[in-house]
């Protein structure tokens, strides 16, 4: 057991487990502001909402539905050039940002939308009732009424992004994925690869007891 | 304090267009509780909130405090919205936040600042009687505190006008009973003007002065309760006047007894205000030689008198009975036989 745990390179493992972390904060923070953004428009556009526009509602629903669909690791391929441009290489855990935002905000988006639908629409008459404009009906209303599954949403969303940036990792981005291919399935080492797969376990269970303990606390139903 | 000229509101459907309310002319007094009663689909629903610019009249105008509601839009509706409270059938509480904080929301929408705000919730927690449940959920509440907890929020503000939207079709009828008293005591205090839909006549008759019946999106039939229970014209008015003053199994009742006594006669009375409080039993059976029978009766109270119906029994010689019914004829009680022995 030792000898095969003296396989694993220690700091290396550390690097890239800080390497992932941070892929994984930044990419779920944006996914978080652009997934809002999207969702909350696609549910104020759709029909019978405050902002009822078919023709935005059309074009954001497109949109998150062609970025939602297409694998992540072509995504990753198709949006080589614009990351380029973003960013000025190809690799580094930066030049994995692009991809992973774009991967995942759509699908954030989706989930935003459904929350917001959950709301009483009795709720939001109420406030409409008390002279409330959009502005505070958005903040009042929408977002504290629906802050239980948007927590949710987006816990899902940031496991999604753990194994995400795994496998932008494999085509040069750093972190977890990276070490467990390079060091691990190339230079055939299977102890690597183990260590690797429980590294991300360990981030994924803590990131999933992070947003199991928000969602219960913010839900008062 | 609200006006309402020769509204009518259209939805336009796939299938054709639905006249939701047709035609509707009303004039509700400053500091009055007026009920607007109706079946399901009557209008009464769209009525109520076109007077707080929820849904806007295809055509006429509504002036609700001196602003022509149907006409403004953006800052001016909401500005004036404040001022126009509603409640509603199924509360429409913000659950994520406490009793305080669901009653300070229009004080936050209002821009009121904190501490301020937090001084009226105060008031208005003890004038709805929740002290004690300040930090509770809407989840933690009973149906009647919630609704109580709609009428502190919808008071907040000081507005001028109160809408109720089938305040109480959601409670049992004793919290009915007292979210009702409430509503009278916040009338008297504040002098509150208070519009309410409803379908039962219960409410209606418990604190309403006056009453408009909606049937198929037209007004049927208004005026002060009293009036619409005594002389109720249309038929769906008498069928709600029933709800109130026959009990459901009366019918059964009095076929029942008809077939009970073959001899005498079963006659119904009907009591309006004054005539309902007086000795009209005793007097009938000392000046008559008659042996009378008191079936079944109930007599409700309303916000300006009360109102009754008796079923008796008579049994005797024809000639006095005759003489009894024109006795009572003539002592302002409604006097209907309902068989012929």
């Amino acid at each position: 057991m030792d000898e095969f745990l003296a396989e694993v390179k220690w700091d290396k493992l550390i690097e890239a487990t800080q390497e992932s972390i941070y892929m994984t904060s930044i990419s779920v923070l944006a996914t978080f502001i652009l997934g809002m953004l999207l969702g909350l428009l696609l549910f104020l556009t759709n029909k019978g909402s405050l902002w009822q526009n078919r023709a935005v509602n059309f074009i954001i629903a497109a949109f998150v539905n062609i970025f939602r669909s297409i694998p992540f690791i072509i995504l990753i391929v198709l949006l080589i050039p614009f990351t380029k441009v973003l960013v000025g290489s190809m690799l580094g855990a930066n030049a994995a940002l692009p991809a992973l935002i774009i991967g995942a905000a759509p699908f954030y988006a989706r989930m935003v939308e459904i929350a917001l639908r959950e709301i009483d629409k009795g709720v939001i008459e109420a406030a409409q009732s008390m002279g409330a404009n959009h502005f505070q009906i958005i903040f009042k209303v929408l977002i504290p009424e629906s802050l239980p599954a948007l927590i949710s949403g987006l816990t899902v969303t940031a496991i999604s992004l753990v194994s995400f940036t795994a496998m932008a990792g494999v085509i040069g981005a750093g972190g977890l994925g990276h070490f467990a291919y390079l060091e691990g399935f190339q230079r055939n080492r299977p102890m690597v690869t183990l260590v690797a797969t429980i590294a991300i376990l360990i981030l994924v269970f803590i990131i999933q007891l992070i947003g199991d303990y928000f969602t219960k606390r913010t839900d008062k139903r | 304090m609200i006006s309402i000229k020769n509204v009518n509101k259209t939805y336009v459907a796939k299938h054709g267009s639905v006249k939701a309310v047709e035609n509707v002319n009303l004039e509700i007094k400053e500091g009055e509780i007026y009920g607007v009663i109706g079946y399901s689909g009557a209008g009464k629903s769209t009525l109520i909130r076109m007077l707080n610019g929820l849904e806007i009249p295809t055509e006429g105008s509504i002036t609700v405090a001196g602003r022509e509601i149907s006409h403004i839009t953006g800052a001016k509706l909401r500005k004036a919205r404040q001022e126009i409270s509603m409640i509603f059938q199924h509360f429409n509480l913000l659950w994520s936040r406490t009793v305080i904080d669901n009653i300070a929301f229009p004080l936050e929408i209002a821009g009121v600042p904190k501490k301020k705000r937090m001084e009226r919730v105060k008031e208005l927690i003890s004038l709805v009687g929740l002290d004690g449940r300040e930090n509770a959920y809407p989840s933690q509440l009973s149906g009647g505190q919630k609704q109580r907890v709609g009428i502190a929020r919808a008071l907040a503000n000081n507005p001028k006008v109160l809408l109720c939207d089938e305040a109480t079709s959601a409670l049992d009828p004793q919290t009915t009973d007292s979210i009702l008293e409430l509503l009278v005591d916040i009338n008297k205090r504040l002098g509150l003007t208070i519009v309410l839909i409803t379908h039962e006549m219960h409410v209606i008759r418990k604190i309403c002065h006056r009453v408009a019946v909606m049937e198929g999106g037209s007004i049927v039939e208004t005026g002060p309760v009293l009036q619409v229970f005594k002389n109720p014209k249309q038929q769906i008015t008498k069928r709600f006047v029933q709800q109130v003053t026959e009990p459901e199994e009366t019918k059964d009742t009095i076929e029942h007894l008809l077939s009970l006594y073959p001899h005498g006669q079963v006659i119904q009375l009907t009591f309006v205000g004054d005539g309902a409080e007086q000795p009209l039993m005793t007097n009938l059976i000392r000046q008559f030689p008659l042996t009378v029978n008191i079936l079944q009766g109930k007599i409700s109270q309303t916000r300006n008198g009360s109102y009754g119906t008796l079923f008796i029994h008579l049994d005797g010689e024809e000639e006095d009975i005759q003489n009894a019914l024109d006795y009572m004829s003539s002592q302002e009680v409604g006097v209907e036989v309902i068989n012929n022995g």
